[in-house]
């Protein structure tokens, strides 16, 4: 059993005052993941610069983890490179949040999936481009 | 921060009459009905007796038809698994829905590994069961009926009054578990042609712990725990005398608030009701539009998850059938059994309305739900794409 109770201050906080809701302008990358019939979507949209990553949105179908740690990574993955963003997991998100109840632990992984999806994203939209180029 | 309360389906806060009645029996009068030798027994028995009588009446059975058991889980198991070890003779195949609370759905799936064969009915988009298809999967061994008279989750009233009258044409016996009906709207026994009911003392403002089984004389089950002899044999232990007193005092109060309190929280209900639709878009219905419980509304806000809401909302006390909720991981078995799209499922909120609820609160009900349904919608992805 779990409740609502056992979530962080910190995933209360990214639940009420969620960071970087939206979607950036002409995104270098973007990643759709979830299933609305699971009970959460997640979708990711990055602007990279110079192989870093400038901004970071998302739009969030899920309950309170899902949200919480969807703003989270947003947070964690602007001004990081492409290499350094590959690297945060959905238990480095969790831990960030100080914890999630480990019920939700698979709600996090929603949020490792979006960002691997949108770098996939870039880099299929990149290696086009130089193709052209 | 004052929480307010919207979650009586699930339980119901201790009425002050009741309390006060219980009180004594927790303190002075702390007699063992079965000492049949002293002032302090025959204080306890007659209490215990007195309750026996108001319960029978809330029912419109006999005192000697009331079984008192630890709560309703208990009186459902009494009722499946005594009716069918004493009448095990006659046939083995007992019938129910893919509704019922758990007290009978793992009652049913337990002896089921004793060799017992089970129907589990569906039931149509509302929740409701159909008679015909109860008449239609009785067989000639067929020894129980056990269908709820009033859905937990989404309130519908089951048309149990007619499946009675199916099994009695039919002499099989029939069980209903009318724990979320019983103080709330009539639930009379001769009328629902039930042979056994169960009812429950914390879900109409008695104490937990205390709940009864109505079995209709002549009907035969075996006892499920043995000792020394109480309620007929039927169920030993020394009596729970202030549990048994709070409950006998919950139905009586409870039968004499019912009209005007059903009337009122009916109103209340559509008044919610008309207050989301008017104010929020794609909201959805679960359970049956006009035989429902008074109190009970049950919604599905799509695009909205339903924890993620509740959590916006924390001054209301509510309930969601969102996977997201429960420990399973799965939405709520009811929802998915009446049909209803895995997506909305995971949007559902339950509101159950009770004695302390007020119009003011209902509105400040809606205003919130308007406000973080809002929010929630311009935060997900698939509400843009409609």
């Amino acid at each position: 059993m779990y409740n609502l109770e056992e979530y962080s201050a910190k995933v209360m906080d990214h639940y009420q005052n969620p960071r970087n809701v939206g979607e950036v302008e002409n995104p270098s990358g973007e990643g759709t993941v979830g299933n609305p019939a699971c009970g959460d979507v997640m979708k990711l949209t990055i602007k990279v610069e110079n192989g870093r990553i400038v901004d970071a949105k998302f739009k969030t179908f899920g309950c309170g983890a899902a949200i919480a740690t969807s703003s989270m990574v947003t947070e964690m993955v602007k001004g990081k490179t492409i290499d350094e963003a590959l690297k945060i997991s959905n238990k480095t998100v969790a831990e960030a949040l100080d914890g999630l109840p480990k019920i939700k632990m698979h709600c996090s992984v929603l949020a490792e999936d979006a960002l691997k999806a949108a770098i996939e994203d870039y880099r299929k939209k990149t290696a086009r481009q130089e193709k052209k180029a | 921060m004052k929480i307010i309360y919207m979650d009586h389906n699930a339980t119901t806060p201790l009425d002050d009459e009741v309390l006060e009645a219980m009180m004594p029996y927790m303190t002075d009068k702390f007699g063992n009905p079965s000492s049949s030798t002293h002032a302090y027994g025959w204080e306890a028995r007659r209490a215990v007796e007195e309750a026996r009588g108001q319960v029978a009446e809330l029912i419109g059975a006999h005192p000697e038809e009331i079984i008192f058991t630890s709560g309703a889980t208990e009186a459902d198991n009494l009722a499946i698994k005594g009716v069918a070890h004493a009448y095990r003779d006659r046939g083995s195949h007992i019938i129910t829905s893919q509704i019922e609370h758990k007290a009978v759905l793992e009652t049913c799936k337990y002896l089921e590994k004793q060799g017992f064969k089970v129907t589990y009915l569906p039931v149509d988009c509302y929740g409701m069961v159909d008679p015909e298809e109860v008449r239609g999967a009785i067989t000639d061994k067929t020894i129980l009926i056990s269908i709820m008279f009033v859905n937990s989750e989404v309130g519908t009233i089951e048309p149990v009054e007619k499946i009675g009258a199916i099994a009695r044409e039919k002499g099989v016996l029939f069980h209903s578990d009318a724990v979320q009906g019983a103080g709330k709207i009539e639930t009379k026994v001769d009328k629902l042609k039930t042979d056994l009911l169960a009812i429950s003392g914390h879900k109409m403002y008695g104490p937990k712990g205390i709940g009864a089984l109505y079995l209709k004389k002549g009907v035969k089950i075996e006892s499920l725990i043995h000792g020394g002899g109480h309620e007929r044999g039927l169920r030993a232990g020394t009596e729970n005398v202030p549990g048994i007193v709070g409950l006998g005092k919950a139905c009586q109060k409870a039968g004499r608030l019912m009209e005007e309190e059903a009337k009122r929280l009916t109103k209340l209900r559509n008044r919610l009701y008309q207050g989301v639709m008017n104010g929020i878009k794609r909201v959805y219905l679960n359970g049956h539009p006009e035989k429902r419980l008074p109190g009970n509304l049950n919604l599905s806000f799509e695009f909205v998850e339903g924890e993620s809401l509740i959590l916006s909302m924390k001054n209301f006390a509510i309930s969601s059938g969102s996977a997201c909720t429960s420990s399973s991981l799965k939405s709520s078995y009811v929802l998915l059994a009446m049909k209803v799209p895995e997506a909305l499922s995971h949007c559902s909120l339950r509101i159950c309305l009770g004695r302390s609820n007020t119009e003011e609160e209902v509105d400040c009900l809606v205003e919130e739900l308007s406000k973080n349904v809002a929010r929630l919608r311009e935060m997900s992805p698939l509400y843009k794409e409609v």
